[in-house]
C-alpha cells in the first residue's frame, strides 16, 4: 500500500482527484452565492409578476427546491456514474453539449498553438540572436504588440475588414465542423486561431528568447562549435533542442488555457465552442451545464499538465534519470 | 554573449520559413470568393439573433430572441396591426355583452395546427384555462386575470366570463405569451417541438447556432413570401454588421445606437424604428429619503432628459413621459419641471429639509443594453450638482435582475418593455394591486381609482383622458423619472423587402418579407 501512495503517478492521480473535488466544490459554491437564479435568468424582471404558487411550481421544475447538500452530492454521484446532467434550454444532456463543444475548442487550441509557435519560436530566436540589437527590439514589439493588442479588438478588426473589403466572411456561414465540412470548417478556424495565436506568440517568445540566451551562453556550445558543427545544426540541435523545455512548459500551459475556452474569440467569431457553453451556462443560471463543464475544463487541464510532464522525460533525458 | 555574422543568416533562414508559409495561407484566404452556396436567394431569409431562445414553450417566453422567433409560429387570438390596433387573429370577432362582463369570441373556420390538428374552441378553452392555473406558471397569468370562466358554446363559439369590464383584455389576447396551443400538447413536447397555427413551421434547431423554420403553406392569412427562414445566432451586434456586409446573414435587428451607425456607413440599410420600451430612473418611494415625494421631485427638476439621451444613446430616441403607445402618448412636457430647474430642485430638496444633500443608492445593469452605464454615469453627473448623490452599485445582468425582482434598491437605473395598451403596461405597477407593485415602490387611492375606471371605460377618448390623468398623476408625484425612448435599427441588405418594423419590436411581419438574389 505504502509503495502504492510513493509512487509517483499514484501521487499525481490522487493529487488530481483531489484538485477536481476542490474545482466542483467551489464552482458548487459560487455558482450559488451570486444572486439570481434560473427563475430569474429566464423569465428576467418578469419573475417578479410571479405568485408563490407559480414560483414554487418553476422551483420544482428546475430541481432547486432540494437542500444544497441534496443538490450537490446528487450532482456529484451523477457526474461519476457519467451523466453530467441537462440543460433544458438546450434540450439537450451536458454530455451531448460537451461532446460537441470540446472537440471544436481542442481543435482551435492546437491550431492556436501551432500558430504561436510558428511566430513565437522564430521571433525568439531572431531576438536571442543579438539581445538589445535592432532586430532584438523588432522582436520584443512585434511579442508586445502580441500581448497588448486586445483580442477582442483585433478579432473584430480582422472580421470587419475581410467581410467590407474582400466579402468574405466564413464565419457568419453558420458553424460546420470539421467532420461536416473540412474546408469550410478550416476557414471558420483560420481567423479566430491568427487572433488566439498572435497573443500566444507573445509569452513564447519571451520564453524562447530569455532560454535561447541562457542556453546559447553555455559551454557546450562553446564546444560544439569548436568541434566544426555548423551554425545551423549549432542553433536547432545544441540551442534550440536544449532550450525546449521552458518553452513546452509555458505552451502547455497556454495550451490548458486555451481548453478552458476563448469566450471573447468564440464570441467574436460565433465559434460553439466550450467557453461559449460556459458563459450561456452562466447567464442561464443552469448550475449543471456550468457545474459539469467547469469539471471537464478542469480535468483536461489536469491531463495536460500530466502529459506535459511525460514530455520533459521525452525531451531532456536528465528528468528521466531523476 | 558575442555575435558572429555566420549565424545572421541561420536566423534570418529559420524566421523566413514560417513567415512564408504564414503568408501562403492568409494569400490563399482572402482570396477566396463568398460562397456561393450561401444562403441569400430562393427565399430562404436568414436573420441574425444575438441569443439563442431560452425556451421554446410560448407561455414561458420572456427573452426578446425567443418572444421573436415564437411569435413567427404561434398564434395568437387577437394581433397587432402595423399600428398596433388590436385586429382580428385566430378569433376573427369578438362581441362584449351589454355589461361589459362577457366576451363572446368567433373563431376562424378551417385553421390548422403545423401537425394537421384543427384548431378550435376546446383548444382555446385548453390554453386560457391553463395560462390562468397557477401551477403551470405562465407568465401571462396575470394578463388574462379579469377571464373567471372559459366556456364553449360549439367548435367555433367561445364564452369569456369577466370578473369586471376588462378594456384592456383583447390586446392582452395578442401577445404570443398566450398564444393558443393544440390541446393534444404538453410543455414537454412543444419545448423539442413546437407546434403553432402560425406563418411559419419549426423545421429544426442546433443549440446556440440557428433555428430553421418553413412557410406554412396551410396559413390562415396570406402565406409567407419566403420559402423558409433561418434564425441565426451571433452573439456580437459587431460580427452582426460583418455578417451583413458579406451578405451570409440579410436581416438582423440591432440595439447599440454605435454599431447601427456603423452598419449604415457601409452599405447596410439601417431604419430606426421608435420603440415602446422606455429608459427610466424608477425610484422606489418606499425606500429611504425617497418616501418624501420632494425629494423625488428635487431629482427630476434636475435631470435634463435630453441631456441623458444625447450622452448615452447618441441622440438617437425621443424624450418621453410615462405611456409610451402611439394612441394614448404622454405629453413629456406635462411635468412639475418640464425642462431641467436646478433651482427649483434645490427649492424642492430645502422643502424635504436636505438641502445638505442627499445620497441614493442606485442600481445599474451591466450588459443587459448598450446604453445602461452611460446613461446612470449622465444622472450621477446631472444630479451632484443639486447636491444629490447618486451612489451607483453597477451589477451583473443576472444580479442586477435578481435585486430589481426583490425590490431590493432605492433607485434603479432600468429599460422597460412597453406595451400597446396602457392598461397592460402600468396596470401590474402602479394600482396596488398590481403584481409588481412592490418593485414600481409608489401607489395612492386616487391612482387605484384611476387604473380601475381606465380598465372598465370602452370608449378610446374616454379611455385617453382617464390615462393622461395617470401619467400626470405619475409625473406630479414623481413616482419614477421617466427618461427616453430609444430605437431599435432593423438592418437589411439590399435583397431583402417588405419587412415593416414595429415599435413593440415584433418580427412578425417577416411573414410579408421578400429577398431575392
Amino acid at each position: 500500500m505504502r509503495t502504492i501512495t510513493r509512487h509517483p503517478i499514484a501521487r499525481k492521480l490522487a493529487e488530481a482527484a483531489l484538485t477536481l473535488l476542490g474545482v466542483a466544490v467551489l464552482v458548487f459554491v459560487m455558482l450559488r452565492a451570486t444572486r439570481g437564479d434560473q427563475i430569474s435568468a429566464t423569465l428576467g424582471i418578469e419573475a417578479a409578476a410571479l405568485t408563490p404558487a407559480q414560483r414554487a411550481a418553476l422551483e420544482a421544475y428546475y430541481g432547486l427546491d432540494q437542500p444544497l447538500v441534496v443538490q450537490f452530492f446528487s450532482w456529484l454521484g451523477n457526474v461519476v456514474t457519467g451523466n453530467l446532467g441537462y440543460s433544458s434550454r438546450s434540450r439537450q444532456s451536458v454530455l451531448e453539449m460537451t461532446a460537441d463543444s470540446l472537440p471544436i475548442t481542442f481543435e482551435l487550441a492546437v491550431l492556436s498553438i501551432i500558430i504561436g509557435l510558428l511566430i513565437g519560436v522564430p521571433l525568439g530566436m531572431l531576438s536571442a540572436s543579438r539581445a538589445n540589437s535592432l532586430r532584438d527590439a523588432f522582436g520584443q514589439t512585434v511579442g508586445l504588440a502580441g500581448l497588448s493588442i486586445p483580442a477582442f479588438l483585433l478579432g473584430s478588426t480582422m472580421l470587419a475588414l475581410s467581410a467590407s473589403m474582400l466579402g468574405y466572411n466564413p464565419n457568419a456561414r453558420g458553424f460546420a465542423s470539421f467532420a461536416e465540412d473540412p474546408w469550410l470548417n478550416l476557414q471558420q478556424m483560420l481567423m479566430p486561431a491568427l487572433v488566439l495565436g498572435f497573443g500566444l506568440a507573445a509569452p513564447i517568445m519571451r520564453t524562447a528568447r530569455s532560454a535561447l540566451l541562457e542556453v546559447r551562453s553555455m559551454d557546450f556550445v562553446r564546444t560544439a562549435r569548436s568541434k566544426g558543427a555548423g551554425p545551423v545544426r549549432v542553433q536547432l540541435k545544441h540551442v534550440l533542442h536544449n532550450a525546449l523545455v521552458p518553452i513546452v512548459t509555458m505552451t502547455g500551459l497556454q495550451f490548458g488555457y486555451l481548453l478552458g475556452g476563448a469566450v471573447v474569440v468564440e464570441q467574436i467569431f460565433s465559434i460553439p465552442g466550450i467557453g461559449r457553453q460556459v458563459l450561456i451556462g452562466i447567464q442561464q443560471k443552469e448550475y449543471a451545464v456550468v457545474q459539469s463543464t467547469v469539471l471537464v475544463i478542469a480535468l483536461s487541464f489536469v491531463i495536460i499538465n500530466l502529459l506535459t510532464d511525460l514530455l520533459y522525460r521525452v525531451i531532456d533525458p536528465r528528468v528521466r534519470a531523476q | 554573449m558575442t555575435f558572429r555574422p555566420s549565424r545572421k543568416r541561420a536566423g534570418l533562414a529559420i524566421l523566413a520559413g514560417p513567415a512564408a508559409l504564414a503568408l501562403m495561407v492568409t494569400g490563399c484566404s482572402s482570396a477566396n470568393e463568398p460562397d456561393p452556396q450561401s444562403t441569400s436567394g430562393s427565399g430562404t431569409l436568414v436573420a441574425a439573433i444575438t441569443a439563442d431562445p431560452d425556451t421554446l414553450f410560448p407561455w414561458k417566453a420572456t427573452q426578446f430572441q425567443a418572444v421573436n422567433v415564437l411569435e413567427n409560429i404561434y398564434g395568437t387570438l387577437t394581433q397587432f396591426d402595423d399600428e398596433l390596433n388590436v385586429v382580428p387573429g385566430l378569433a376573427e370577432k369578438w362581441e362584449p355583452s351589454e355589461d361589459g362582463t362577457q366576451v363572446t369570441l368567433t373563431l376562424r373556420d378551417g385553421v390548422t395546427f403545423h401537425d394537421g390538428s384543427e384548431f378550435d374552441a376546446d383548444d382555446v378553452k385548453h390554453s386560457l384555462d391553463l395560462i390562468r392555473d397557477e401551477a403551470t406558471a405562465a407568465v401571462a397569468a396575470a394578463s388574462i386575470g379579469s377571464v373567471t370562466d372559459v366556456e364553449v358554446v360549439d367548435p367555433l363559439t367561445v364564452t369569456l366570463t369577466l370578473s369586471a369590464p376588462d378594456a384592456g383584455l383583447m390586446a392582452n389576447l395578442a401577445n404570443v405569451n398566450v398564444a393558443m396551443l393544440s390541446s393534444d400538447d404538453t410543455e414537454e413536447d412543444l419545448n423539442t417541438e413546437p407546434n403553432g397555427t402560425g406563418a411559419f413551421v419549426y423545421v429544426d434547431r442546433t443549440p446556440n447556432q440557428s433555428i430553421k423554420l418553413e412557410a406554412n403553406e396551410d396559413y390562415w392569412g396570406d402565406a409567407a413570401s419566403l420559402s423558409s427562414l433561418e434564425f441565426r445566432i451571433i452573439a456580437d451586434e459587431t460580427s452582426i454588421v460583418s455578417a451583413l456586409q458579406s451578405g451570409d446573414v440579410q436581416f438582423a435587428v440591432l440595439n447599440d445606437p454605435l454599431v447601427a451607425k456603423t452598419a449604415e456607413g457601409s452599405g447596410i440599410s439601417v431604419v430606426g424604428t421608435p420603440q415602446l420600451s422606455y429608459h427610466a430612473l424608477q425610484l422606489n418611494a418606499t425606500k429611504g429619503a425617497l418616501t418624501d415625494v420632494n425629494v423625488r421631485l428635487a431629482m427630476q427638476c434636475a435631470i435634463d432628459r435630453q441631456q441623458v439621451l444625447d450622452t448615452a444613446a447618441l441622440g438617437e430616441g425621443e424624450v418621453t413621459g410615462p405611456i409610451t403607445s402611439p394612441a394614448f402618448k404622454s405629453d413629456p412636457e406635462a411635468r412639475p419641471c418640464p425642462e431641467r430647474d436646478l433651482d427649483k430642485a434645490k427649492e424642492y430638496l430645502a422643502k424635504a429639509g436636505m438641502a445638505d444633500g442627499v445620497t441614493v443608492k442606485t442600481i445599474v445593469s451591466q450588459g443587459s443594453y448598450a446604453t445602461s452605464v452611460n446613461e446612470a454615469q449622465n444622472l450621477q453627473a446631472q444630479l451632484a450638482e443639486a447636491g444629490i448623490t447618486l451612489d451607483l452599485e453597477v451589477l451583473e445582468a443576472g444580479a442586477y435582475v435578481d435585486r430589481w425582482i426583490a425590490a431590493d434598491f432605492e433607485a434603479a437605473v432600468a429599460l422597460n418593455g412597453g406595451r400597446p395598451d396602457p392598461d397592460g403596461m402600468y396596470g401590474r405597477y402602479f394600482p396596488s394591486t398590481g403584481n409588481l407593485n412592490q418593485v414600481a415602490g409608489y401607489n395612492s387611492p386616487e391612482l387605484d381609482a384611476l387604473f380601475a375606471e381606465g380598465k372598465a371605460t370602452m370608449d378610446a377618448d374616454e379611455r385617453k383622458s382617464i390615462y393622461d390623468e395617470i401619467s400626470q398623476h405619475l409625473e406630479d408625484n414623481a413616482a419614477w423619472i421617466w427618461l427616453f425612448t430609444s430605437y431599435t435599427y432593423t438592418a437589411t441588405t439590399d435583397t431583402v423587402d417588405g419587412f415593416t418594423p414595429m415599435a413593440n419590436g415584433s418580427l412578425q411581419n417577416l411573414r410579408s418579407t421578400t429577398v431575392s438574389n
